[in-house]
């Protein structure tokens, strides 16, 4: 069954600015309206969570939210992402409850994921979870009455994260199409560089894939881009070869990635962005990072210019206002 | 069906009432065999293998007095044999022929080969995404990712 989303039909909003109305009708997967994987939202509802995540940057003060509770379910600690959603909660009006650890949540004392969920959505009028297995925000959406935001679900989805990596390459570049886009490290594991691989195939990109031959970027992405007809080049070495890039995606290369631990030594340190690359490089060039980083760029690039990765993660408290504010419905 | 199939059919022994599985791969016999778990089943079975077939070289049979599978045990022989012929005999007579065919999405069939998958870890049933027939490529609705081939395990 599909859904037709209020925020990108309905006429009213309560932004300072009106925001032009899409002519389409826009349809989710799912009977509710969550975001659980990028690939529940079609280009045009990507564009339009941009936009209002832009609105929301010139007034992140909007009390649309009174009234509402929103669930913050951290079955695994991670405090950037709590934080940045929590103050897109607190900056909109609404009220928080939840964990930020499932050591202090009903988990621990053996309870189903389906009872917990289905406990917190009778008091809740949204859900944002962050959850260690692979399609545990997918099965919430499912048993829950309120609609669920991924927050992380083990290696497999963040589509905040993407949203707010878009987000940036767009108010980087001013555009999202025709782009040169790098991405470095751990292209195997990364699920940031694969879901914003998905997303940018919207767009006409060229991607470049910078990564030791053990992290390379799965066959699965690569057919991909050969059958949506998108151009990429893969190269073994951080270098000069980054000098064409408008956006350089870094990611962390983790040591428990690698078997042969003598690999990880030698590699780490060839996947380091240091500032004298840059010296060639495009004047538009950003470099973003999902953070938090370890050694793969130097602090001598965070002065640079081009060092874009800590407005990155302040952009993402916009996109989840956007983001919660479209799956309440109230945009 | 060629008169030496027919006959070797008939050597096999005709049931009354019940089910009759044709055309497995003999390669693949013991495995529908044992995914359909006759080996529990207290009703008269005949198994034939390695008999003469004109399109397999050989092949093999499975008949079941007095059982008709439901769909969800007929969609796992589609998983293993997707060529198998399926005919509900009701006294004697081929009352229904059931072509295999997978379906596009396989619910309560298939383990997750993922051990971080949600699946394996809560009380809930496995749903699968068809994606290639011929190669058998599925994907987990749940933590998304691709099996194919001999990855896919059935439940
Ligand atoms: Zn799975």
């Amino acid at each position: 069954m599909s859904f037709l989303l209020n925020c990108l039909t309905n006429t009213k909003h309560p932004l300072s600015k009106p925001i032009t109305q899409p002519a389409i009708s826009i349809q989710l997967l799912s009977m509710q309206k969550s975001l659980v994987s990028i690939t529940d939202y079609s280009k045009e509802e990507m564009l339009r969570i941009l936009d209002y995540a832009a609105e929301f940057e010139k007034n992140p003060n909007q009390h649309i939210l009174d009234g509402k509770v929103v669930a913050t379910l951290f079955f695994e600690p991670s405090t950037r992402t709590r934080l940045s959603f929590e103050t897109a909660v607190n900056r909109l009006g609404g009220r928080i409850i939840g964990f930020s650890d499932a050591s202090t949540s009903s988990s621990s004392k053996g309870e189903t994921l389906k009872d917990t969920i289905k406990m917190v959505s009778n008091y809740a009028d949204l859900i944002v979870m962050r959850h260690p297995l692979e399609g545990a925000a997918r099965y919430a959406s499912e048993v829950a009455k309120v609609p669920v935001i991924n927050a992380g679900d083990g290696s497999n989805q963040h589509p905040t994260q993407t949203l707010l990596d878009l987000y940036s390459i767009r108010k980087t570049q001013g555009r999202l199409s025709d782009l040169n886009i790098y991405m470095v490290g751990d292209l195997k594991y990364g699920r940031t560089v694969h879901s914003l691989l998905m997303a940018m195939a919207h767009f006409k990109p060229t991607f470049h894939f910078i990564a030791p031959d053990e992290l390379k970027m799965p066959n699965e992405y690569k057919q991909f881009c050969d059958e949506q007809n998108i151009p990429y080049f893969e190269h073994k070495e951080l270098n000069e070869n980054i000098n064409e890039a408008d956006i350089l995606y870094m990611t962390r290369v983790q040591r428990e990635r690698f078997t042969d631990l003598m690999e990880y030594e030698k590699v780490k340190n060839v996947y380091t962005l240091k500032s004298k690359m840059l010296e060639n490089t495009r004047d538009n060039l950003r470099i973003l990072h999902p953070l938090p980083r370890v050694t793969e760029i130097d602090y001598d690039v965070d002065d640079s210019e081009k060092a874009y990765y800590f407005d990155q993660a302040q952009n993402g408290l916009y996109v989840r206002q956007a983001v919660i504010s479209c799956s309440l419905g109230l945009l | 069906m060629s008169k030496t199939e027919n006959k070797q059919v008939k050597i096999v022994a005709a049931i009354k009432d019940g089910t009759v599985i044709d055309r497995i791969p003999s390669d693949k016999l013991f495995k529908v065999a044992s995914i359909l778990h006759i080996e529990e089943l207290s009703n008269q079975i005949t198994v034939g293998n390695n008999l003469e077939s004109q399109e397999l070289g050989t092949k093999g049979i499975i008949k079941v007095s007095d059982k008709f599978f439901s769909d969800k045990d007929i969609n796992k022989i589609a998983l293993i044999a997707p060529n198998a012929k399926l005919n509900v005999i009701r006294d004697y007579v081929v009352v229904e022929k059931k072509t295999l065919k997978l379906p596009s999405v396989l619910e309560d069939i298939v383990k997750c080969g993922n051990p971080n998958c949600i699946t394996n870890h809560e009380p809930m049933m496995t749903r699968f995404h068809v994606e290639d027939n011929h190669t058998l490529t599925l994907r987990c609705q749940y933590c998304e990712r691709v099996m194919s081939g001999d990855e896919v395990k059935i439940l």
